[in-house]
C-alpha cells in the first residue's frame, strides 16, 4: 500500500466531517488545508488508487433505512483455507465487513468475522445459512452474535477533530 | 422518498465524482440542476438517511485499531461498559448475546497506544481483554445496495 504523506493526512482529516455541500466542495476543502482545488482532487484520486481510501461517496445510515439487525457471524475456518473463504464471503451483498482475526483458545475458536446486515434477525440468520450453504461450510463451527445494547456508537475517529455522533465508524 | 432521492442514495455510494463541480455532474446524470442535487442531499442528511458524503479509510492505514472483547459478569456490565466507553479511543461499544458479552473497537495513533488502552481497561476492571486485531481484510467496500420496498 502507498505511503501516506503529511499533506495527505491533513486532507484525510479535513474530509472526515464529509465533503461540503457546496458547488465547489474541493475548493472549500482546499481552503481549510491550504491546497488549491486541483491538488485536492489529485490527492484524493491518489489515495483512492493507492487503496488508502476504500470507498469515496455517500455514506448511508443503514439503521434509518430499516436495516436494523446486524449479526456478527464468526467462523472457525482451517488456517490454510481462511483467505480463500474470506475472499468469497466478503462478496456477499449483505456482508459489510469481513476480516481474519486471531483465535483465542480455548474460549474463542473463531478466526473469520463477517458482519451481516438485514431488516430483521430472522433475515440475518437466513443469510448466514445461505453463506454456509453456498460456500459449503456446513461442517465449519460457527456462531452469530447479535447486539443487545449499544453503549457507545462512535467516539472521536482517529484523525477527526472532535466527536462525530451517530456516525458509522470507519474502523471496525 | 422520491425516485431521485433513491438514486442519490444508491448510485453515488462509490466513485463520487472527483471533478470541480461534482453536484453538477450528478445532476447531469439524473436530469436535475446542481442546486437541486445539493438541496436534496442536505435534506437527506437532515433526515439522517445520509451521515455524510465522505471517505471510508482502509483499516490501519491512518492510525491503528483493534476489536476487543470481554466476558463481564452481568452485575458488573453497566459499570465496566461505562468505564470502557469513557476512553476517547473507544468507538463502538456493544453488548452482544454471548458469554463474551462486551465488544468494542479501540482506535488510536499507533499499535502501542491501542495496547496501552487495552492494558488500562484490563488493569482497572481485573477482567481479561481479548485482543482481536485484523490479520487480513477481505471485504471490498462497494457500498450497500439498498432494497426499496
Amino acid at each position: 500500500m502507498m505511503d501516506v504523506s503529511n499533506e495527505d493526512l491533513k486532507l484525510v482529516e479535513a474530509i472526515c466531517g464529509g465533503v461540503p455541500l457546496a458547488a465547489r466542495p474541493y475548493q472549500v476543502l482546499g481552503q481549510r488545508v491550504g491546497m488549491d482545488e486541483e491538488e485536492v482532487i489529485h490527492r484524493l484520486q491518489g489515495l483512492i488508487e493507492g487503496g488508502v481510501i476504500r470507498r469515496f461517496g455517500v455514506i448511508v445510515q443503514h439503521r434509518r433505512l430499516g436495516y436494523t439487525a446486524n449479526g456478527m457471524s464468526v467462523w472457525n475456518v482451517p488456517d490454510d483455507k481462511v483467505r480463500a473463504v474470506g475472499e468469497e464471503m466478503g462478496r456477499f451483498p449483505y456482508v459489510t465487513l469481513c476480516y481474519h482475526r486471531p483465535r483465542h483458545l480455548p474460549n474463542w475458536p473463531y478466526n473469520l468475522f463477517a458482519m451481516v446486515h438485514g431488516a430483521a434477525r430472522g433475515k440475518v440468520l437466513e443469510q448466514v445459512d445461505e453463506i454456509a450453504k453456498v460456500l459449503k461450510l456446513g461442517n465449519v463451527e460457527r456462531d452469530v452474535l447479535f447486539s443487545r445494547r449499544q453503549f457507545k456508537q462512535c467516539g472521536a475517529r482517529y484523525g477527526c477533530k472532535g466527536k462525530v455522533d451517530n456516525e458509522p465508524c470507519t474502523f471496525d | 422518498m422520491n425516485d431521485a432521492d433513491k438514486r442519490l442514495l444508491d448510485d453515488f455510494q462509490r466513485d463520487f465524482p472527483l471533478v470541480a463541480r461534482p453536484y453538477a455532474e450528478i445532476g447531469k446524470r439524473l436530469g436535475m440542476s446542481e442546486d437541486d442535487v445539493i438541496q436534496a442531499y442536505a435534506n437527506l442528511a437532515d433526515q439522517k438517511y445520509v451521515s455524510r458524503i465522505g471517505a471510508v479509510i482502509a483499516p490501519n492505514q491512518v492510525g491503528a485499531s483493534t476489536l476487543a472483547a470481554m466476558s463481564v459478569p452481568e452485575d458488573r456490565l453497566e459499570e465496566v461498559a461505562a468505564f470502557v466507553s469513557s476512553f476517547d479511543e473507544v468507538n463502538h461499544n456493544y453488548e452482544r448475546e454471548h458469554d463474551i458479552n462486551l465488544w468494542f473497537v479501540v482506535a488510536a495513533g499507533d499499535v502501542a497506544q491501542v495496547g496501552a488502552v487495552l492494558g488500562r481497561i484490563e488493569a482497572e476492571t481485573a477482567i481479561a481483554v481479548m485482543n482481536l486485531p485484523i490479520i487480513e481484510d477481505y471485504h471490498l467496500d462497494l457500498g450497500f445496495k439498498l432494497e426499496w420496498s
